[in-house]
């Protein structure tokens, strides 16, 4: 292992020819980009076929709907098969019904005469079609715009709130000596180790004793002292030397100056690394709004999506779609942020 | 770069920054009645009764739950039963055979869970540390590539679950792909070690672009000259990888492998969508067994899933703690 | 930046003014989930109420079945909650539901409609009427009768036996190839109507939990029999720790089980996702030694007794449970009717042009004339959920090869036994 580690990372000359770690380094890089599209990507597809699609077995790659035909005589169009006939050639059949193990079929050139077929000798003639539907109805029926503001909202509320709470604690915490700094420091961090989902019970308690049930509040506030921003931000400020502080201070600054004026635009890289974790974070949410919101005006994506999740029956081709909905953001988060992103937190980088 | 960083953080600054102006006046007559000690008290003030409120409060009403029980929800309906439920959690009659202990999915729990952090942190940091050491190489696209890797870390866990779930069931992806390689399609969640796999190659999956980023720009904080330098000794690749580059990247390294560690042990939402615990329960992490326990199943026993949440985070301030030590022992040999 | 802004308020306009709540309205919240497509139904009906009540504004919540799970018993606990909510857990939150005696226009035509199953949603001893069923459900098989043709096997008939049924679907299954005879859905309560034909008894003679006997344990020894030999689709099961609820309905409608054993509520998702794919009939529950009746359930539709407007609570649940309204609900989503007037009168038109529905739906009707002592006291036993539990956490162990049937009998009664130490702690 170490060997290779060490070719891969040896750095190569230059003007020399192709050697084998490129040929490795590049295997790496397109097998690691198909590893981390393509499952999406098939969730895109997935999400455009018909629930009887979803549960065909063995699956296609792409969506498909039978084709139909108007036959004369008929009212509504009638499915296509190819049917093998009993010569071993095949034809395209119009199907009118099925008795059985039975189809009646009938030519869409010829419409006067029934052919009946065996159902094994029958496959659907399909083609290429988006099951849009998946997306419109949900779209039509529920208030989605309704969930996308407050989805909107908590995003941008809990990220506001976590930039300057997490910044100013950070400050404190990195800039400052008062005896208890240690234990605090400790006490955040030691937070990390209990996640929501084990403590729900009396984390809704206190919610509730708060009176922030069925609130957007009540969803925003438990998470913005994350432990991890304040810890990010620390590291970082450490780094901002003392004698910029001390300069200020000389010309008569005032601490908060100090925080606001110099220390915040310093800090700039950190705080967008957090922003944009904290953007995710929110928009992804999904168990905490669960249990907090449940009178649909204050629905966000995340819990509105998943009302599709029955007792005893799950739309699949629903949730699959609005899962999709959901994405998009994050997508164009990514695509617009993804230089700044990946090297905001090269930048920012814990040391 | 900080050019970006500076007029992203100045655009949304701008309303706030009219309130930050009203605060200075009353602020400094606190700052000269208290002085600059004073002032460490203001700014920890908001995120401290935040967190005092959301976090701390709820973390001991957490540690009073796991002392009461019945299966009444509210702390008020619940008699106090001392420490009962962590002496059902630890009581089995034979400690060599898990299936005698009173609360054997527990211990399942523990173990399976033992198993993938030690798992999938080992995949992970090697994952990530290879990735990161391709991406630190001079390659065209390198910023796509950086990219590439990062973009799971935006999804959600359910999604994840989700997406993964859609490609290893039965009517999956995989199926698709071995049935037109002309193999037998396979149940592949319905089998204890790829079910088991799978848990830990998603959860890679979705986490490895953020530790890879970490490590990268520690890569690049390493000096280039020292590189330089082991070349003209010619010196073997594999001498410069464990005498440069990993002593270098020492800080970041334990950084990676506390985090990684810390989520590992709490690993809960991308396995519960994706195999729900199974095959049988041999993908029952803890964190799913104090969450149905505690509030999922019909039945539930808050008290005892809040002693087992207690344990769990015991284990893990122990394990942190451990590694910081040992990491930072580390960092003084080398600084000697 | 300045984009972002102006969409923001844009989206805020657009998102405030999307609701607009009259002010001088009773507001009455109603917490449902669905399954299918229900809830359009309910709101359709609802729609029509405010029509005739322009005083009362009924808000239909659709929420996930795990909101009614998991969050609404805390919302109970801590005295708030909805005015009125479907609810599936409908005798452990008993203590919970409005009585709506007084309230209600005419107690007597809730006693006659309903009062078979009130038990089902009120403590033991009470005489209240907590709200009805909004739909009955009946545990049963269904049979993918083309492929039992195309494989030339004879359907097995009025009384044939889980064994018979096996028997015969496993010629199925080896004459089609395909991947396994059965299905049968990961639910205590699904398998109890099993355990039930074979002369099980949960319930002990204090109305406690009574020790897993041998009828449990013979259904439990066939299903993981029939596991074991690839008879039963394996991922059903095996594949979920815990008490996940797992179906195998897709499996069903793909064709790839010819029988499964599921419930009544399936018959509209089977009508609209098999089309005319293949013909399906409903068999009722197959015999075991001593009985062969399904298990009843649903979903009940209670008023909350923390509601701060009950009479207009009640002025909902009166029209809703009206036998028009009911009648129409019950046409339009094809659920087995839960109203005794409707039931009698019988006549329904179901609203479908798939001719496989109507007599599936008439099969059910008919099976629920079956009982067995087990079937009957279940729905309104309170300890039945404590006993689905552990049945359903330790078979799937067995059948994942994890213990055996000896070691997982006594760790149901560990199990049960915990579950009622908690309970009385």
């Amino acid at each position: 292992m170490s060997r290779i580690l060490a070719f891969i990372f040896r750095r190569r000359g230059h003007g020399r020819g192709w050697h084998w770690t490129d040929i490795a380094t590049w295997i790496w890089l397109i097998g690691g980009t198909i590893l981390m599209f393509g499952p999406a990507l098939w969730l895109v597809a997935s999400s455009f076929k018909g629930p009887a699609q979803l549960a065909e077995f063995p699956p296609t790659l792409l969506p498909y709907v039978q084709q139909t035909a108007m036959v004369e005589g008929y009212d509504a169009p009638l499915p296509l098969y190819t049917t093998t006939q009993e010569d071993g050639s095949t034809k395209v059949l119009a199907e009118i019904r099925r008795i059985g193990v039975n189809s009646q079929m009938v030519d869409p050139g010829n419409p006067g005469e029934r052919i009946n077929v065996n159902i094994a000798d029958r496959s659907p003639v399909r083609e290429i079609g988006l099951a849009t539907g998946n997306y419109v109805e949900p779209l039509v029926k529920n208030n989605f715009l309704r969930f996308l503001w407050n989805s909107v909202f908590v995003t941008v509320m809990a990220t506001l709130i976590t930039l300057f709470t997490n910044s100013m604690a950070a400050f404190a915490l990195s800039k400052y000596r008062f005896r208890g700094r240690d234990g605090v420091m400790l006490l955040i961090v030691a937070t990390l180790m209990v996640p929501l989902s084990v403590i729900l019970v009396p984390l809704y308690s206190v919610v509730n004793a708060m009176g922030l049930l069925n609130s957007l509040w009540g969803v925003i506030l438990p998470t913005v002292a994350t432990p991890t921003g304040v810890f990010l931000l620390r590291q970082y400020m450490l780094t901002i030397p003392d004698e910029l502080l001390e300069a200020a201070r000389m010309d008569h600054a005032s601490e908060w100056q100090i925080y606001w004026r110099i220390v915040l635009p310093l800090a700039a890289p950190a705080l967008a690394v957090l922003a944009i974790f904290s953007v995710v974070w929110r928009w992804n949410d999904f168990l905490w709004p669960l249990i907090v919101l449940s009178q649909r005006e204050h629905y966000t994506l995340q819990v509105g999506l998943n009302t599709y999740a029955g007792e005893l029956n799950v739309q699949w081709h629903y949730i699959l779609a609005m899962t999709v909905v959901t994405m998009i953001p994050v997508i164009l988060v990514f695509l617009f942020l993804q230089r700044f992103i990946t090297t905001g937190i090269a930048g920012a980088g814990i040391k | 770069m900080a050019g970006l960083g500076e007029t992203l953080g100045r655009a949304a600054a701008w309303p706030f920054t009219l309130v930050a102006r009203a605060v200075d006046p009353p602020l400094r007559v606190w700052q000269r009645w208290t002085g600059t000690g004073g002032m460490a008290a203001v700014f920890l003030a908001p995120n401290l009764a935040i967190f005092g409120v959301f976090v701390l409060i709820p973390l001991v009403l957490n540690f009073v739950y796991s002392m009461t029980g019945g299966t009444g929800i509210l702390l008020d309906q619940r008699p106090f039963i001392g420490m009962e439920q962590y002496g059902r959690l630890l009581e089995c009659e034979d400690y060599t055979r898990r299936i005698t202990c009173r609360e054997d999915q527990f211990w399942t729990a523990v173990t399976n869970t033992t198993g993938f952090v030690i798992f999938q942190v080992t995949l992970m940091v090697v994952v990530s540390l290879i990735t990161a050491l391709i991406l630190n190489r001079n390659i065209r696209g390198r910023g796509f590539f950086r990219a590439v890797f990062f973009f799971p870390v935006l999804l959600s866990p359910v999604v994840v679950g989700l997406i993964w779930r859609w490609i290893l069931q039965r009517e999956g992806l995989l199926n698709l792909i071995a049935v037109n390689l002309g193999l037998e399609p396979e149940i592949w969640l319905n089998d204890r070690f790829y079910a088991f796999a799978a848990t830990i190659g998603v959860s890679t999956w979705a986490h490895m672009g953020f530790y890879t980023l970490i490590l990268l720009a520690g890569l690049q904080a390493i000096p280039r000259d020292l590189y330089e330098a082991a070349e003209m000794d010619a010196t073997p690749p594999a001498r410069v990888f464990w005498r440069i580059t990993l002593p270098l990247l020492g800080p970041n390294f334990a950084v990676v492998l506390v985090l990684a560690l810390i989520r590992s042990v709490q690993i809960f939402d991308e396995v519960y969508v994706l195999t729900g615990g199974g095959p049988g329960t041999s993908t029952l992490y803890l964190t799913q067994y104090i969450y149905e326990v505690g509030f999922a199943s019909i039945l539930r026993n808050p008290g005892l899933a809040a002693a087992a949440s207690i344990l769990m985070g015991a284990v893990l301030v122990v394990l942190t703690l451990l590694q910081l030590r040992l990491s930072r022992r580390a960092e003084g040999r080398r600084a000697r | 930046m300045k984009f972002t802004m102006t969409s923001f308020a844009a989206l805020a306009v657009a998102g405030f003014g999307s609701v607009a709540f009259a002010q001088d309205r009773t507001e009455i919240r109603v917490m449902w989930y669905s399954d299918g497509i229900e809830g359009e139904i309910m709101q359709d009906l609802l729609d029509r109420f405010e029509e005739s009540h322009p005083e009362i504004d009924v808000v239909l919540d659709n929420v996930a079945y795990q909101v009614i799970q998991e969050q609404l018993p805390i919302q109970l606990a801590s005295g708030q909650g909805p005015d009125i909510a479907r609810v599936t857990n409908l005798k452990e939150q008993a203590e919970h539901w409005l009585d709506l005696r007084e309230y209600v226009e005419d107690p007597a035509y809730w006693e006659t409609n309903f009062g078979d199953r009130f038990d089902w949603m009120r403590p033991d001893g009470s005489d209240a009427i907590p709200g009805f069923m909004t739909q009955l459900t009946l545990t049963g098989g269904f049979a993918n009768k083309t492929l039992f043709e195309q494989a030339g096997v004879e359907m097995p008939g009025e009384g044939a036996t889980w064994d018979d049924w096996i028997a015969a679907s496993k010629e199925v299954m080896e004459s089609q190839q395909l991947p396994a005879a059965f299905a049968i859905d990961r639910s205590g309560h699904r398998i109890s109507a099993g355990t039930a034909s074979y002369g099980a008894n949960y319930i002990g003679d204090d109305g406690m939990p009574a020790p897993i006997d041998d009828g449990t344990m013979s259904f439990a020894t066939k299903l993981v029999e029939w596991t074991e030999e690839g008879l039963m689709l394996p991922e059903v099961w095996v594949s979920a720790a815990g008490t996940t609820y797992r179906a195998a309905t897709d499996d069903f409608i793909n064709a790839q089980i010819p029988f499964y054993y599921s419930g009544s509520w399936l018959i509209a998702n089977l009508s609209t996702k098999i089309g005319d794919a293949f013909d399906w009939v409903a068999i009722g529950t197959p015999c075991g030694t001593e009985a062969c009746a399904g298990l009843a359930g649903g979903a009940g539709l209670v008023g909350i007794k923390y509601t701060q407007h009950p009479e207009e609570v009640a002025v909902v649940m009166d029209y809703l449970a009206s036998e028009e309204v009911l009648r129409e609900f019950t046409e339009r989503t094809l659920f087995l009717p839960a109203h005794k007037g409707v039931v009698e009168a019988g006549g329904l038109n179901f609203q479908t042009d798939d001719p496989n529905v109507a007599p599936a739906l008439e099969k059910f009707i008919a099976a629920s004339g079956e009982s067995s002592p087990l079937t009957d006291a279940l729905p309104a036993w309170k300890w039945g959920n404590a006993y689905y539990g552990t049945l359903v956490t330790r078979i799937s162990q067995v059948m994942a090869g994890e213990i055996s049937l000896d070691e997982a009998r006594s760790m149901m009664d560990q199990d049960i036994a915990d579950q009622v130490g908690t309970a009385s702690q």
